[in-house]
């Protein structure tokens, strides 16, 4: 019961304070991440991938996905889809009420110059959260770790698959990232990563 | 009543029809909004959107929220709400279910091996992109340079490196405002 109430109280906060879209949660699930046995870092990644590939908002993909990973661990699958439904009322729980309020002021907020001077100081720092986020992912990912976690060097085929998809990404902006994600898991059976 | 499961209905639609999240549901919001059952107009959608995303939250819930609260108050944008995440809640837990099960199976590890390099590079893409949006001045960059330290070198919260870029973005421009109403004063 307790974890189902730090679960709801944790996604309330990330709703709360993740600003700009769904990869905005990336961050914050790296805390999580960090600080219960909920889901590891390079789990995160997986949960990436498959709000990615899924319908529905990522931001929400993200939280169910969290959600059932951390049931799970409390005991069989019933907990974990209670858990992804607790996560997810936790982080759509701020929104509606942010929104109920701010719908009076509808006019008044979007003319605000402070909102404006705010977010010309949050857009940035929040594209350096989500890099530096993913920084940690890409370690787990890219490099060889020896057993206490440090670098331990380079794992040659799946750093040039991160640069030939990276190249592939950035040339085809318009490719959708389930085409990205598959080609991925094939190479990933093909090459044994 | 019918309205109540008019708006869960369209809401659920967009959920589970739209992949992405963000600007790629803005056509799907326009369909099912606009043109099917006439709640808002297509600019009233464009500044629920610029609205959503200065507001925390998913864009697509917050906008959710909106379009509800307009049509039926708080309880309308409920079930707004609840219909936009419903479809992910049902597709989640089905494929997560499914991961958790197969983790063990070798190929399956292989395949997981792959996909993280593929959302590193998907990700990687996209930071770019938003660097280059946002990044415009000194200021901006420094301080997307400090959030990614905070996160990757120091690993504190986020929340406060939010609070913390919002204040200097506030102090910065306030500053700047104020230069320019004095150049301009001693112009004259």
């Amino acid at each position: 019961m307790k974890t189902f109430i730090t679960l709801f109280l944790e996604f309330f906060k990330v709703g709360l304070f993740s600003v700009g879209g769904g990869l905005a949660t990336i961050p914050f699930l790296r805390e999580l991440a960090e600080k219960y046995p909920w889901f590891s870092v390079s789990e995160l990644s997986d949960m990436i991938a498959v709000s990615e590939s899924t319908p529905g908002p990522i931001g929400v993909n993200m939280a169910t996905y969290s959600g059932y990973s951390a049931g799970l661990g409390e005991g069989g699958i019933l907990y974990g889809i209670l858990g992804g439904i607790v996560a997810t009322l936790g982080i759509i729980c701020p929104a509606i009420i942010v929104i109920c309020i701010l719908s009076r002021f509808l006019e008044k907020f979007k003319a605000n110059k402070y909102v404006e001077y705010a977010f010309y100081g949050i857009r940035p720092a929040v594209s350096g959260l989500i890099a530096g986020a993913m920084a940690s992912v890409f370690i787990l990912s890219v490099f060889k770790l020896s057993e206490t976690g440090k670098i331990a060097g380079l794992n040659i085929p799946t750093a040039i698959c991160f640069a030939v998809l990276t190249v592939i990404c950035a040339k085809f902006k318009k490719l959708h990232p389930v085409i990205i994600i598959a080609i991925g898991a094939l190479a990933g059976i093909i090459l044994g990563l | 009543m019918k309205i109540y499961l008019d708006l869960f209905r369209a809401f659920f639609r967009i959920g589970a029809l739209t992949f992405g999240g963000g600007y790629a549901m803005l056509p799907m919001f326009k369909k099912e909004l606009v043109e099917k059952n006439g709640w808002c107009t297509e600019e009233d959608i464009l500044d629920y959107y610029a609205i959503a995303q200065c507001t925390p939250g998913v864009i697509a819930v917050n906008t959710a929220s909106f379009v509800g609260y307009r049509q039926k108050g708080v309880p309308g944008a409920i079930v707004s709400t609840l219909g936009v995440v419903a479809p992910s809640i049902l597709i989640i837990t089905v494929i997560a279910a499914f991961i958790r099960g197969f983790a063990h199976n070798i190929y399956v590890q292989h395949a997981l091996a792959g996909i993280r390099v593929a959302v590193c590079a998907l990700v990687a893409v996209t930071i770019y992109g938003l660097l280059k949006k946002n990044v415009k001045d000194l200021l901006t960059a420094l301080l997307a340079l400090g959030a990614f330290a905070f996160t990757f070198f120091l690993g504190l919260s986020p929340i406060i490196a939010v609070f913390v870029a919002a204040a200097a973005g506030i102090a910065a421009s306030v500053i700047k405002a104020k230069k320019n109403a004095t150049g301009e004063g001693e112009k004259k």
